[in-house]
């Protein structure tokens, strides 16, 4: 596309039909403990 | 729901229900902004002055050919899906252990009130910690992966427990089939060879508490006799400690408050320590502290992140990058969405453990007596209220609904809406601005990345 760049395509969607195992990470586990953060974590299905 | 903003000069489009990040040019940032309130026609005619009838058209069969695939203007199908998900039976998969309740250095902004949690000194002893390993094992059902934080507290003030806690975890793996993953958060007064070498055989991660600049860390966390530099103790501590973990699976890991807005200094200063994996976290204080952070202040605190992200990215590409958790996003191979939906899992997938054994949603509620939901000797007794945790996700808040950062933050942290609205179910609003500017600064990051490419 000559306007459009695409940087990340529809992943969320894909995410539902094999998501929820629960085998990722607890958030505050990782660095914060007083915020939440989920979106920079990875899925452990796909490691 | 579109989400668009302009930074660094990257004109960037997040189609949020289906996760797609776009960069695009004017014309095409404009035409989106448009497209759901106004005609092909009236597009047209409104943008062509501008930019030229060829390019708009072009821009508009570009939208058009995306929203077609599936990755513009999708709109939000999870509600009945998380419903389902969250109505699931829930297993425990992490503890977060106090394992003391005691803490050899005074931080003024301790949530933990210098590590006494609104009771009495106590450590935990190994039979309590023993009872909690037990439980959730027993608990746990078919994960695998158990995650297991020693915390405080300073948690090296009771280092033997940590140890035996250790030993007796990882004997019982494999006749469980679990597998342990310890973590350690500390602010390494007490580390030692003996203690790195330990935790760099057994610690998946450790968090060291640090704020960043000596009269910056000094200031809020001071020694228990307000002697000497707790800076000077530590920093040397934790260089070697991360260069023994070959600088990976561990954070440095602040606080900034309202003495510190201008806080990226302190970030690059841990990058000029030589510290590779860091993060620093706001403040979250009850607004009459005269360190809390206040909303006249975030226009600052915006300011700061931005300028971070731009010399992140210059860092990055003079090969001399480092990791600053919340810029850190993974695009592709991100958590699914029913992790990004149901939030952190208090009280139901994550409990905390107080010293004498009972049960808090996390760490942050210790101490706060109506939210007692146990003990490790009768497991979960508070049931109705491990259920209005459970039931606790994106679509219970009404903040949440509309907001483009619900997928990545997942609702943000109960404690903190407890804390300044009385519930579970709200939010804390002065985080959310941060938090929805680190998201904007760490997708634009990946835009600037990909273009150096």
């Amino acid at each position: 596309m000559k306007h459009i760049k695409t940087l990340t395509d529809a992943t969320l969607k894909n995410t539902v039909k094999k998501g929820g195992c629960g085998e990722c990470q607890t958030s505050c586990q990782s660095a914060c403990k007083t915020s939440c953060t989920v979106g920079n974590q990875s899925c452990e299905n796909q490691k | 729901m579109i989400h668009q903003y302009k930074n660094n000069g990257y004109n960037i489009v997040l189609d949020v229900c289906s996760g797609s990040v776009h960069v695009t040019d004017d014309v095409t940032y404009d035409v989106i902004a448009l497209y759901e309130t106004c005609s092909g026609e009236e597009i047209l005619s409104k943008l062509s002055p501008v930019y030229g009838r060829e390019e708009t058209e072009e821009a508009l069969s570009e939208i058009e050919a995306l929203k077609e695939a599936g990755q513009l203007f999708t709109e939000d199908e999870y509600e009945s899906y998380i419903t389902d998900f969250k109505q699931r039976k829930t297993v425990v998969k992490a503890l977060c252990l106090h394992i003391a309740h005691d803490c050899n250095l005074a931080c003024r902004y301790c949530f933990a009130e210098e590590g006494e949690y609104h009771g009495r000194r106590a450590l935990m002893s190994f039979e309590v910690g023993k009872k909690a390993l037990d439980f959730l094992i027993e608990n746990s059902g078919g994960r695998r992966n158990l995650e297991v934080d020693f915390f405080g507290g300073e948690p090296l003030m009771n280092w033997e427990v940590v140890k035996q806690l250790v030993i007796y975890g990882r004997s019982r793996e494999k006749e469980c089939n679990k597998n342990f993953r310890f973590t350690l958060t500390t602010n390494g007064m007490l580390l030692n060879d003996e203690i790195m070498d330990f935790c760099n055989k057994e610690m998946g991660n450790v968090v060291l508490s640090l704020d960043g600049r000596r009269e910056v860390n000094d200031r809020m966390r001071p020694t228990r006799n307000g002697k000497g530099s707790s800076y000077d103790i530590i920093v040397p501590k934790f260089q070697k400690f991360a260069e023994s973990r070959n600088q990976d699976r561990y954070y440095v890991r602040g606080t900034f408050t309202r003495h510190n807005l201008d806080f990226s200094k302190d970030v690059l200063h841990f990058a000029d320590l030589g510290f590779r994996q860091m993060s620093i976290e706001p403040v979250v204080a009850s607004p009459d502290e005269p360190y809390a952070i206040r909303e006249e202040d975030l226009p600052q605190i915006l300011e700061e992140y931005d300028k971070l992200a731009v010399e992140y990215i210059r860092r990055k590409k003079e090969g001399r990058g480092f990791h600053f958790f919340h810029f850190m996003i993974d695009l592709e191979q991100g958590p699914c969405v029913a992790k990004r939906l149901s939030g952190c899992g208090s009280g139901t997938e994550y409990l905390a453990v107080t010293p004498w054994g009972d049960f808090y949603p996390c760490h942050q509620f210790v101490g706060e007596e109506g939210f007692l939901l146990g003990n490790v000797d009768e497991g979960i007794t508070n049931t109705a209220l491990r259920d209005e945790f459970k039931l606790c996700n994106v679509y219970a808040k009404e903040k949440c609904r509309s907001c483009f950062a619900r997928f990545y933050c997942s609702g943000g942290c109960s404690a903190n809406s407890y804390k300044f609205h009385g519930k579970i179910t709200d939010a804390y609003d002065i985080g959310c601005e941060m938090q929805k500017k680190r998201i904007e600064c760490a997708i634009m990051i990946k835009a600037a990345l990909a273009d150096a490419e």
